[in-house]
């Protein structure tokens, strides 16, 4: 982006920078009070105030999914939220999904499907399962196309991403 | 991000006061467009109001037999509404065609219809763009316009309305209700989006002080025959380059009455019902249909990259109406 004259009156605003809001987020099942800018998206709040850095900061603007989070239940991209608009929510990571030290059976299809190289949008990628299985609305390999299509993978490990999921929903029917 | 204050609103009266109490106020919902255009500052709002917490989140029967959408109802939960999807099929297939399911989980049904164009010239602030910029000049229409306006469009601006939603709440004559300082109004969502004209920065005739409650559907859902036809470079998560939202009341094999709206194509959905009017009382063949697809296309201007699109309308609306009328809806 060029260098142009950044809005005149920065400094004054600066100066007199807005008071913090307090919020309340419940994150992993533990309730975090703390006071946020109130331009702090939740992605930077969960990563730079709660140190949860399994949430990934891939484009920062909702193309790529690689911040998809639960917030009560719903897969969203915590990219394109504020922190302060979520006050009272609860909140699932990467970081919350493993129970009593086992993998929730998700990450460890990821495991077993080999479903990722790098890895970096693969917290993402299983949030998302996640969310999808809960919404219970994928039926057909191409509905699981199309409702994953907010998780990119530059890796391109797609089709053991799809096996992966297919399983975890099969699975998911057969409780 | 530019810094902003920012309030949550309580009500719907409050949400007015809030936004109309210091210039450069903005509302926020689902936040998936606006905070993604503060990010690169082509939005740079000095104070938020959160409406998010208003009680406009129920869709609701209306006493003409419709239904009432909240505006804060997501886009998710209003395409997997079983009324809707039951009534309302058309709708539901559009929002579906959008996006993905992460955004619709974020994105209101009022924020659908707010939606800015995704014109690249619109995003990148080291062009001129009499939308983001009045008076700075157009780089689209000598530019780079594959995606961009072939029908509607001025010297000034050649965008898209991006919205898929909108495109069948379109067909559907569905109804925006509005509050502002002087109470309630009722907007037909075709009259709600704007033309550029020589005011492209403005895309709707919603006023600074308004705020959208609701989205009402008429009790005609043409659930029977429908289609939201969306062609695009990939088959999810891309916008239109074309879009065709028809549905179709048939008696036997005449048409009663019937509905085209375009999306990918203008600033706004683009309805034409003097063109749909040639098809009533006419048997549903492909040679009528080609008729409505003609009168469709009638003054539109291609920019280079984007005449295609031209050809590419006529064919979708004639494929889109044949496919309602052997109910084949797809997306």
């Amino acid at each position: 982006m060029k260098n142009k004259p950044e809005h005149e009156n920065t400094e004054t605003a600066s100066l007199s920078a807005p008071p913090k809001e307090a919020v309340t987020l419940h994150i992993n099942g533990e309730a975090k009070q703390l006071e946020v800018e109130p331009w702090t998206s939740l992605l930077d709040f969960l990563r730079d105030h709660l140190n949860l850095t399994g949430t990934k900061k891939g484009c920062d603007h909702g193309q790529c999914g690689a911040c998809t989070i639960l917030v009560d239940g719903k897969r969203i991209n915590s990219c394109l939220t504020l922190a302060v608009m979520k006050d009272g929510s609860e909140i699932t990571t990467i970081e919350g999904l493993a129970k009593e030290g086992e993998l929730h059976p998700v990450q460890q299809a990821f495991i077993d499907h080999d479903a990722f190289q790098c890895g970096y949008c693969t917290p993402g990628q299983i949030c998302s399962t996640v969310g999808l299985i809960n919404e219970g609305k994928a039926k057909t390999l191409d509905d699981i196309r199309d409702l994953m299509s907010g998780n990119v993978c530059r890796c391109g490990a797609y089709t053991n991403i799809v096996k992966v999921v297919q399983e975890a929903l099969e699975r998911s029917q057969a409780k | 991000m530019k810094n902003f204050t920012y309030t949550r609103a309580n009500d719907v009266a409050n949400a007015v006061d809030e936004v109309t109490s210091e210039k450069g106020s903005k509302f926020i919902a689902g936040g998936t467009n606006l905070l993604d255009l503060m990010k690169i500052q082509v939005e740079r709002p000095s104070h938020l109001v959160d409406i998010t917490r208003l009680a406009l989140d129920t869709i609701e029967e209306t006493a003409e037999g419709g239904l009432r959408l909240g505006a804060l109802v997501t886009n998710a939960d209003t395409a997997y509404h079983e009324e809707v999807g039951k009534r309302y099929p058309l709708l539901s297939h559009a929002i579906l065609a959008g996006a993905t399911a992460q955004l619709r989980n974020m994105a209101t049904d009022g924020g659908n219809l707010l939606q800015r164009t995704r014109c690249y010239y619109f995003y990148d602030t080291d062009t001129p763009c009499n939308k983001r910029e009045p008076g700075t000049g157009c780089s689209a229409i000598k530019g780079y316009n594959r995606d961009l306006a072939i029908l509607g469009t001025s010297e000034h601006c050649i965008a898209t309305h991006p919205s898929d939603m909108a495109v069948a709440l379109a067909a559907l004559e569905a109804t925006v209700r509005v509050t502002g300082k002087n109470g309630e109004r009722i907007i037909p969502l075709f009259e709600f989006h704007r033309l550029p004209g020589d005011t492209p920065n403005i895309d709707t005739n919603l006023k600074p002080d308004e705020i959208i409650t609701a989205i009402d559907l008429p009790a005609k859902g043409f659930a029977d025959r429908y289609t939201y036809l969306k062609l695009r470079d990939r088959a999810s998560y891309a916008f239109a380059l074309v879009s065709v939202a028809a549905a179709l009341d048939i008696d036997g094999d005449t048409v009663k009455e019937a509905r085209v709206a375009l999306g990918g194509v203008a600033h706004k959905p683009w309805r034409i019902p003097e063109a749909e009017a040639l098809l009533k009382g006419k048997p549903a063949t492909r040679e009528n249909f080609q008729k409505v697809a003609e009168a469709y296309v009638q003054g539109a201007k291609g920019y280079g990259h984007n005449d295609f699109k031209i050809e590419l309308a006529k064919r979708a609306i004639v494929r889109a109406l044949l496919q309602a009328k052997e109910m084949e809806a797809r997306s």
